[in-house]
């Protein structure tokens, strides 16, 4: 501790100090905290466990190289595919202990982000980047910051209009 | 059914996909009613986690209800409503064994430095989440408790990440009667921390955010001192001399790889991404806290490396203590603490929305607008009822 005063408090002194704490001082003794020690054994589970059995992969999951193998359990959404799939699977070839993993993978989730468009696109979908972006929010909770963005944009795209008005005025 | 889908940087939607299937003996799928956004969703929202891959639904924090099991699941059936920890773990494995559950060996193929976590990228196993109409649930005899008939739901669903989070936050600060116990971050894991550090006997408890209106709440709801950061100078100054120019005993961040109070971090870390985040928390905690101190952190922060000083934490003589929250081995004792009237977890929603408008959902929270602390997002049909 490092409070002079409360140094010399008896725990009855500070139990009265904090009264007006609902709960204070209920789980100062250490038997009370469930997570205390860190570690303990055995688990304190409400049923006795067996060892699940292996789930079987009917889709491409990536592993890490620090594994001697699959684990028995795994989520089995969105394997890899396309590009991105393509730096993944590079990104994988790396250890965790390895930085190129995961430069690699921040770069394939960038270049996912282009394919979520296309993939959009190929289905007829028009993504509504507005809604998607939570304008609606943003416009309810905050009209000025709402009103600054949408200046902020029409500013920009008046500045890329003027741009391509003057490359085509010069290549005249 | 309908789930929220991730399509890159600040952009989602909720849209329809195909609905879980069982796809081991040890599965049930969960209709879910109730799925929260943690603050540490919104990493994964500003595209900050590696292998978060564009379709994903997110949400680790869920409760619902069993509408199918595997047939090797024996003690959970149709129509029990469950609340559902954000650690997928087999109970059996060497680390859970030890009760680390949230470190568990058997759920997570992609990476060896973390479990098995629901709808949190495929650096954490590539699950499904809860913020959808229904969701896969595996290891259903070993995760998901039947909640107790008399608690609200809304008590359940911050049982199931955000409570036990903040209570682990301050239980690894090994937090002894009387010490002074400093908290960073006044979101719902802070919140909760600060609570939790008066039930293990601190005798003094400071949060440091710097949103106002998160500042007022904390300071009402778990009776603290706080501190807005942007208000004082420099941050290891200002709690030495709060604490007679020693340190606090405990440190606690709760804010992550998102900080903000350190340009050089968040350029470095969030903007450049050459640090697995902001590393400004980390700073602050080991150069706030006394000699031979402790130092526990639950804020999230990337694979890769973060400058901290490390070399202050050596002199110094501090623990430094962390991991992900093992939920299920705090339950029976937070439940015990809700049921007795010690902690009122619901109160921090302030925003329970409808899943089909995540995208406003998720902009609100990280935006912090509308005085924004906890996010829950409903499914239609449980709306109705």
């Amino acid at each position: 501790m490092i409070i002079t005063d409360t140094q010399e408090q008896s725990p009855a002194r500070d139990a009265d100090r904090h009264a007006h704490i609902v709960g204070w001082g209920a789980d100062l003794d250490h038997a009370n905290r469930p997570a205390y020690p860190m570690e303990r054994t055995p688990p304190r589970l409400p049923h006795p466990v067996d060892a699940p059995e292996q789930q079987h992969s009917y889709v491409e999951v990536l592993c890490s190289t620090e594994r001697p193998g699959i684990t028995r359990i795994f989520g089995t959404t969105l394997p890899p595919a396309g590009l991105s799939g393509w730096l993944r699977r590079h990104a994988f070839r790396h250890s965790e202990n390895d930085l190129r993993r995961w430069m690699l993978l921040l770069l394939a989730d960038r270049v996912n982000v282009g394919e979520g468009l296309v993939e959009d696109l190929s289905r007829g979908h028009v993504p509504n980047l507005y809604a998607e972006m939570g304008g609606r929010a943003e416009l309810r909770h905050n009209p000025m910051g709402a009103a600054r963005k949408a200046a902020i944009g029409v500013g920009v795209l008046a500045l890329v209009a003027l741009s391509v008005k003057r490359r085509r005025r010069r290549s005249r | 059914m309908l789930a929220m889908n991730y399509r890159g940087p600040y952009r989602v939607r909720a849209a329809h996909k195909a609905e879980p299937e069982i796809e081991h003996p040890d599965d049930a799928i969960v209709r879910v009613t109730r799925s929260c956004i943690c603050g540490s969703d919104l990493h994964l929202y500003h595209g900050l986690v590696p292998d978060t891959r564009v379709g994903t639904t997110f949400g680790h924090e869920f409760t619902g209800v069993v509408e199918a099991v595997g047939s090797a699941v024996q003690h959970l059936k149709p129509g029990d409503h469950v609340l559902v920890p954000f650690n997928i773990f087999c109970g059996i494995c060497y680390f859970c064994q030890k009760e680390l559950y949230s470190n568990c060996h058997e759920t997570n193929p992609e990476a060896t430095a973390v479990g098995g976590i629901y709808g949190y990228s495929h650096t954490t196993g590539g699950y499904d989440g809860g913020q959808a109409e229904y969701v896969r649930v595996p290891m259903a005899d070993v995760g998901p408790t039947v909640i107790p008939p008399d608690m609200d739901v809304d008590d359940a669903v911050l049982l199931t990440d955000a409570l036990p989070t903040g209570y682990q936050a301050a239980e690894m600060g090994d937090i002894e009667e009387g010490d002074t116990v400093v908290i960073f971050g006044a979101g719902p894991v802070g919140i909760f921390a600060a609570k939790s550090a008066w039930l293990l006997g601190a005798g003094r408890v400071i949060v440091v955010d710097h949103i106002e209106y998160r500042l007022q709440f904390v300071r009402q709801y778990a009776q603290c001192e706080v501190i807005d950061f942007k208000q004082v100078g420099d941050m290891a100054i200002h709690i030495k001399k709060m604490t007679e120019g020693l340190g606090a005993d405990v440190c606690i961040d709760c804010v992550g790889c998102e900080a903000a109070g350190s340009f050089a971090h968040t350029l470095l870390g969030v903007k450049l991404k050459l640090q697995g985040g902001a590393a400004t928390v980390l700073h602050w905690c080991i150069n706030s806290v006394r000699k031979g101190g402790r130092v526990s952190i639950v804020g999230v922060y990337g694979p890769t490396f973060n400058a901290v000083p490390i070399g202050n934490a050596l002199n110094k003589g501090l623990t430094l203590r962390m991991n992900q929250a093992s939920v299920k081995r705090h339950l029976p004792r937070l439940i015990e603490h809700i049921q007795a009237g010690r902690i009122d977890p619901k109160r921090v929603i302030t925003h329970r929305i409808d899943l089909c408008d995540v995208a406003d959902a998720y902009h609100l929270f990280s935006s912090k607008l509308d005085n924004c602390i906890k996010t829950v997002l409903v499914p239609p049909a449980s709306l109705a009822a």
